[in-house]
């Protein structure tokens, strides 16, 4: 639905200006919850811009439900830079097929609830009538029938993203895009909000597009993710692999946001008496991947190697359907090595943070 | 009443032809200015807006000389403005004098202060609008009538509210340079006769007329802003 390929962004000059965007390749299928992560001005915001072209990219190809938006090849030495971009009534029709929504909304603060909704109606040939069924069906979709005629600043802040959500769907694009809409919202908005958008996909397959810093919301609702930094995606795959698996410093730091397994470092780098260690004992991370949640291998290396183990922290959850976790605990004993080497054969992943 | 009348202001009751006919002229030079300055000053502060380097209709040329026009026009002395475009008063309308002749360098001396009145209303909305209504394919003219004027109402009314009362403020002005009106009574009986009366009448007069343009831009703010 979606084809990045080589997509670059720099504002200013060539030399002297900022990256925002480096090389940027990405497929997204159609009906997919793609996820787009990183820290803020790791350019992820710039490059969502860039499938609908309010970023026009400086290089690279944007191809949107098969339909090419612009193409800017780059120009090799000595080769003319052949440019491709839409022309703008063409692409003004296309962005009507792309919904985006936004962190602060973006509603017209002069008008109501259904004057927003219906905002993006005009000019689309539907009758007055047509259009107040429309509103009114996009409203009940989003669950705020009764507040048609309320104004923008008589919503909360979850109110406001439903309106955005309904009037970005109200020319029935084929693609959402998301620019980091729940990150003005509290926990349990930003859960309901999501639980919206997945709905929505599930009833009529469209495509979402969700930046953000929040591990949280990637592991809530996207099916695939893309990790930015710097500009670059450094890493990309399903969530569960990408969660199980990570490969970038930043994407495990990412993930260390969302459990609280990466808490046992500010104890040791605090000297907390909780993490003393005697001679022989360590402390190790163990994270499961697929599969292995299940198996009984705590008390398997107790028994076989005469360890004990005591848990100070653990954390599993559900993601994509598949178990997902990790634990930390003290492991001491004459065998420990031992038992580290049968772990790390069963495909637990073992990280040993401090030895005594 | 007209014996109280006769008591606090005997000179305005002595001359109330002349008095009505002033008033006559400068509420016909606020009214005529005024239309005239929304007609043209408001698609000259779009203008002056949308074609910044940054704006929707960015273009260098047309930004440069409309603000030049803007800035030239504002840093002139209306009194001294007046006096120069009489002769060009001359040429257009055919007379220099009376509120015929007042009309051009009134509208001169207007456009350009509402057109910047105007261009700082536009800047106030939110540029997250803009942006919205961009991803939704609007074009640039329906991202200004749309987003910007609509949105920009409260500021826009705010903005003629300034103009009305800074162009009552010109008309006086321009009387005292012969286009007749309040301004001009005041000066040639109030001042220059010393006749007292006649210049509190046309004061309160004004403060009256000010505070009514001031009540009505209020109570439009008011009832546009949500």
């Amino acid at each position: 639905m979606i084809k990045l390929e080589q997509v670059s962004k720099t504002f200013g000059s060539e030399s002297a200006g900022v990256h925002a965007v480096r090389d940027v390749s990405l497929h997204i299928a159609p009906g997919e919850i793609f996820g787009i992560i990183g820290y803020s001005g790791a350019g992820k915001s710039t490059l969502v811009r860039c499938i609908n072209l309010l970023e026009e990219p400086t290089a690279g190809k944007v191809t949107v439900d098969g339909q090419v938006l612009t193409d800017r090849p780059v120009a090799g030495p000595g080769e003319l830079q052949r440019a491709f971009r839409m022309p703008p009534a063409q692409l003004r029709q296309a962005r009507k097929k792309i919904g985006m929504i936004f962190q602060q909304f973006n509603l017209m603060p002069s008008r109501t609830v259904a004057g927003n909704v219906a905002f993006p109606l005009r000019g689309s040939g539907l009758s007055g009538e047509a259009v107040t069924a429309k509103v009114k069906e996009l409203l009940e979709l989003v669950g705020l029938p009764d507040k048609a005629e309320a104004y923008p600043a008589q919503l909360s802040g979850g109110q406001k993203q439903r309106v955005a959500i309904a009037r970005a769907l109200a020319s029935e694009p084929k693609v959402l895009l998301c620019d980091e809409a729940t990150s003005a919202l509290d926990p349990q908005t930003t859960q309901s909000i999501l639980r919206l958008i997945k709905d929505i996909n599930r009833k009529t397959g469209i495509t979402v597009v969700i930046i953000t810093h929040e591990m949280a919301v990637v592991k809530e609702i996207c099916h695939r993710v893309a990790v930015m930094e710097a500009g670059c995606v450094v890493e990309e795959g399903s969530v569960y692999d990408v969660f199980s698996n990570p490969r970038q410093p930043v994407t495990r730091s990412f993930i260390a946001t969302t459990s609280n397994l990466g808490k046992i470092r500010e104890l040791i780098d605090a000297g907390d008496p909780m993490v003393e260690l005697e001679s022989g004992q360590i402390i190790a991370r163990l994270n499961y991947g697929r599969g292995n949640v299940g198996e009984a291998t705590i008390s398997q290396i107790s028994r076989k190697f005469d360890v004990d183990v005591s848990i100070l922290y653990s954390n599993v959850e559900i993601l994509s359907s598949q178990p997902l976790g990790g634990l930390v605990a003290r492991l001491s004993g004459d065998r420990v090595s031992e038992a580290v080497n049968y772990l790390s054969e069963r495909n637990v992943v073992v990280e040993v943070l401090k030895r005594g | 009443m007209a014996e109280l009348l006769n008591v606090i202001m005997p000179n305005v009751v002595e001359r109330s032809g002349q008095f009505w006919q002033a008033f006559g002229e400068t509420l016909q030079m606020v009214g005529i200015v005024g239309v005239l300055a929304v007609l043209i000053g408001i698609p000259f502060g779009v203008l002056l807006f949308a074609t910044k380097p940054d704006g929707i209709l960015k273009s260098r040329p047309i930004h440069f000389v409309l603000n030049k026009i803007c800035d030239i026009f504002r840093s002139i002395p209306f009194i001294l403005l007046a006096v120069i475009l009489m002769m060009l008063s001359r040429l257009i309308v055919g007379t220099a004098i009376g509120v015929k002749g007042a009309i051009i360098p009134l509208t001169v001396a207007t456009v350009p202060f509402l057109g910047r009145q105007i261009e700082g209303a536009l800047s106030e909305v939110p540029s997250g609008l803009l942006e919205a209504a961009q991803a939704m394919g609007c074009s640039p003219w329906e991202i200004i009538w749309r987003v910007y004027l609509k949105e920009a109402i409260p500021g826009i009314a705010r903005g003629v509210t300034i103009t009305l009362i800074s162009l009552i403020n010109f008309t006086a002005i321009a009387g005292a340079v012969g286009a007749g009106g309040l301004g001009n009574f005041a000066i040639s009986y109030g001042h220059s006769r010393g006749l007292a009366d006649i210049m509190w009448t046309v004061l309160l007069i004004i403060i009256v007329m000010v505070s009514v343009v001031q009540a009505v831009g209020n109570l439009v703010v008011r009832k546009t802003t949500h």
